[in-house]
């Protein structure tokens, strides 16, 4: 099924909690709405799901204004962060739950009930209370039960949150497979962007309630639109410096407080006209060489793979990828060469990007 | 010995063991300047054989399952599921409404409802009643005792289980509720299936705290109808157990034969409690869970 999403706004007096939202899914698709805490993210859904009335705008399921529907006529499944289960209810009758609600015969519940908790690796569960599990297994319970109506859409609030590192990890793979398994249009809320750029086909990267993009993870990845999306994507995150642009017999060149590159012209056309812009650089497009900024090792991050040095430039800080075997130490003086070919370059004032 | 010994000891084991002495004994006013005695069980069998014993154990089972029914846990329950279901605010300020009869001084209260149920120029409902040509209406605390008794009971006893079902609801977590109304409930089937499910707690704790508290009240009663109109209508057992302990009238105290009465109501309440804690299974709603890893 496909969502649209035109102008969906929600306030509630002066309080805005999204704004504006245009956006519109493919049928099938895994969609991760992206952002930090307050920025919109769960009321967008919740209205996606019935729970909240749109201020202004509507929500369409396939071409059919849904603002009006009660959540329970929407066929929509949905997984909670708190896993949301009713906790007097077995894991049997907690899956069951939304089939009996539609009185479907005893002997076939039993049937579905069972095929839903076998797929989740459950099955032997079902007469235990949900405070009888752990947070994974509840997880798999949440999932069976948004599962067993055959939704047409399923909605994700934070669903990972609160599992640990490791289970996080697996479950985010399982989830990924069982949606393109079962090709069931879904929309994942999270704050994680690592989970957000593995699992969706799309991100929406919303920020203050406003939508600021929606696009493909390495879109976002490689031209982020604004200094907000730049930031937020990625891992560790975009270095930022405020640097001048100069154009020089042809050439151009970045200036900094004790830096000087060379930037590409085809970046360097697009910002001619604004001196002062801000530099995104990530971390792994900087490495040690031997000639080029110098910088003091401020701290060291081992990361296991990689080392993520603190590198002071003067008074700028910049964060940089670096092998381990080099076996940099702190306050060592190091060189760095940037890679101003994949360099991202900001309006300071409008916080839009320059070049996309 | 733990504070909770301590204090049961104190303020329950002791005064009952009091009680059941003094309940062997004949002290009353009429012999009080003569030396008292032991009679051994006579206070029993004489309240056993009691004229009137069948009817005042009648009324006070009558008593308290109505109001307890229909008021102190029906209709709390009622107002906190429909309180919390319309505007928060507005919610608040009804409860808050609700709760004025209880800090009503009882004789203010009870003179309120005499008021209220007295013949037509003076009783407001007769006035009311008048209105829809009803006008040559009797006086109808004379006419439905029990219905003005359980009313008068009931409008205070129901804002204690409301306020804690409430709260209760209050605290349930708002996901349950967007998670059923996603699995397709409509309102009816939340609060069948997730409400009131997970106020068992509450629930066990509001039916037994007030059966045992309209066990043992009598003073609306006492205010309103003294257990009239005639004789040992509305009269319940703890309202006997004054009026023969306690009430004065030229000197008719029987401490000793009053005790008899307060004690076999103390049985009465514990054999209630350990009931309720049985049918609600208590020992389920303490349990641990059990956690063990994926």
């Amino acid at each position: 099924m496909k969502v649209e999403l035109t102008n969906l706004t929600k306030r509630w007096g002066d309080v805005v909690g999204a704004e504006g939202i245009d956006l519109s899914t493919k049928d099938g698709e895994f969609v991760a709405f992206l952002g930090p805490s307050g920025c919109g993210k769960t009321t967008t859904l919740l209205m996606i799901a019935g729970i909240y009335k749109p201020t202004v705008g509507e929500i369409l399921f396939d071409d059919r204004v849904v603002n009006t529907v009660p959540p329970k006529d929407r066929n929509i499944g949905m997984v909670f962060q708190s896993y949301a289960l009713y906790p007097h209810m077995t894991v049997f009758q907690n899956i069951g739950y939304p089939l009996k609600l539609q009185k479907v015969p005893k002997d076939e519940l039993q049937k579905h009930v069972q095929r839903v908790a076998d797929m989740m690796g459950i099955g032997h569960l079902m007469d235990r209370k949900p405070a009888q599990l752990s947070g994974g297994q509840q997880q798999r319970v949440a999932l069976g039960r948004a599962l067993i109506k055959e939704p047409q859409l399923l909605l994700f609030d934070e669903p990972l949150s609160n599992l640990d590192a490791r289970l996080r990890l697996s479950m985010r793979s399982e989830i990924k497979r069982l949606q393109m398994d079962l090709g069931i249009t879904s929309i994942y809320v999270t704050h994680d962007q690592i989970e957000a750029m593995t699992m969706a086909d799309r991100v929406a990267v919303m920020k203050d309630g406003h939508l600021q993009a929606f696009a493909p993870p390495d879109e976002l990845y490689d031209h982020p639109k604004t200094l907000f999306i730049a930031g937020f994507v990625g891992n560790p995150p975009m270095n930022f410096i405020e640097v001048e642009v100069k154009q020089e017999n042809g050439s151009y060149q970045v200036l900094g407080p004790g830096i000087h590159l060379d930037l590409p012209a085809d970046r360097g056309e697009k910002v001619a006209r604004s001196s002062k812009v801000i530099m995104g650089i990530r971390p792994e497009d900087i490495s040690l060489a031997d000639t080029g900024v110098k910088g003091e090792v401020y701290l060291i991050e081992p990361l296991g793979r990689d080392d993520l040095l603190d590198v002071r430039i003067g008074e700028t800080a910049v964060r940089v990828l670096a092998d381990p075997a080099l076996g940099v130490r702190m306050r060592d003086t190091v060189t760095l060469h940037f890679n101003t070919d994949t360099a991202q370059l900001f309006d300071p004032d409008t916080e839009q990007s320059l070049l996309w | 010995m733990t504070p909770a010994t301590l204090l049961v000891t104190v303020f329950f084991f002791v005064p009952a063991l009091i009680l059941f002495i003094l309940s062997l004994t004949d002290l009353a006013s009429s012999n009080f300047s003569e030396p008292w005695h032991f009679i051994g069980l006579l206070n029993y069998q004489r309240m056993f054989s009691d004229r009137f014993f069948p009817k005042i154990l009648g009324n006070t089972i009558r008593y308290v399952t109505l109001t307890l029914i229909f008021f102190n846990v029906g209709l709390a329950l009622l107002l906190a599921l429909l309180t919390s279901y319309i505007n928060r605010r507005a919610g608040f300020f009804f409860r808050m409404l609700w709760l004025l009869p209880r800090i009503t001084p009882s004789v203010v209260y009870i003179v309120m409802w005499r008021r209220m149920v007295q013949q037509a120029p003076f009783g407001i409902i007769n006035q009311f009643l008048g209105w829809f040509g009803l006008s040559q209406q009797p006086h109808l605390l004379n006419e439905h005792p029990w219905l003005f008794v359980i009313l008068a009971n009931g409008f205070v006893g129901a804002s204690f289980g409301m306020l804690i079902f409430s709260s209760a609801i209050e605290s349930i977590p708002k996901d349950l509720f967007t998670a059923a109304k996603v699995d397709g409930a409509s309102t009816l089937q939340i609060i069948r299936d997730i409400t009131l499910p997970m106020l068992r707690w509450p629930l066990l704790f509001v039916t037994s705290y007030q059966t045992l508290s309209l066990l043992v009240s009598f003073e609306y009663i006492l205010l309103l109808t003294n257990g009239g109109p005639g004789l040992f209508t509305t009269e319940v057992w703890a309202l006997t157990s004054y009026k023969r302990a306690l009430s004065t009238y030229f000197g008719t105290n029987q401490w000793g034969y009053g005790a008899a009465w307060g004690l076999v109501l103390v049985v009465i309440a514990i054999t209630a409690s350990v009931i309720y804690l049985r049918v609600f299974r208590f020992d389920d709603l303490v349990q641990e869970p059990k956690i063990d890893v994926l």
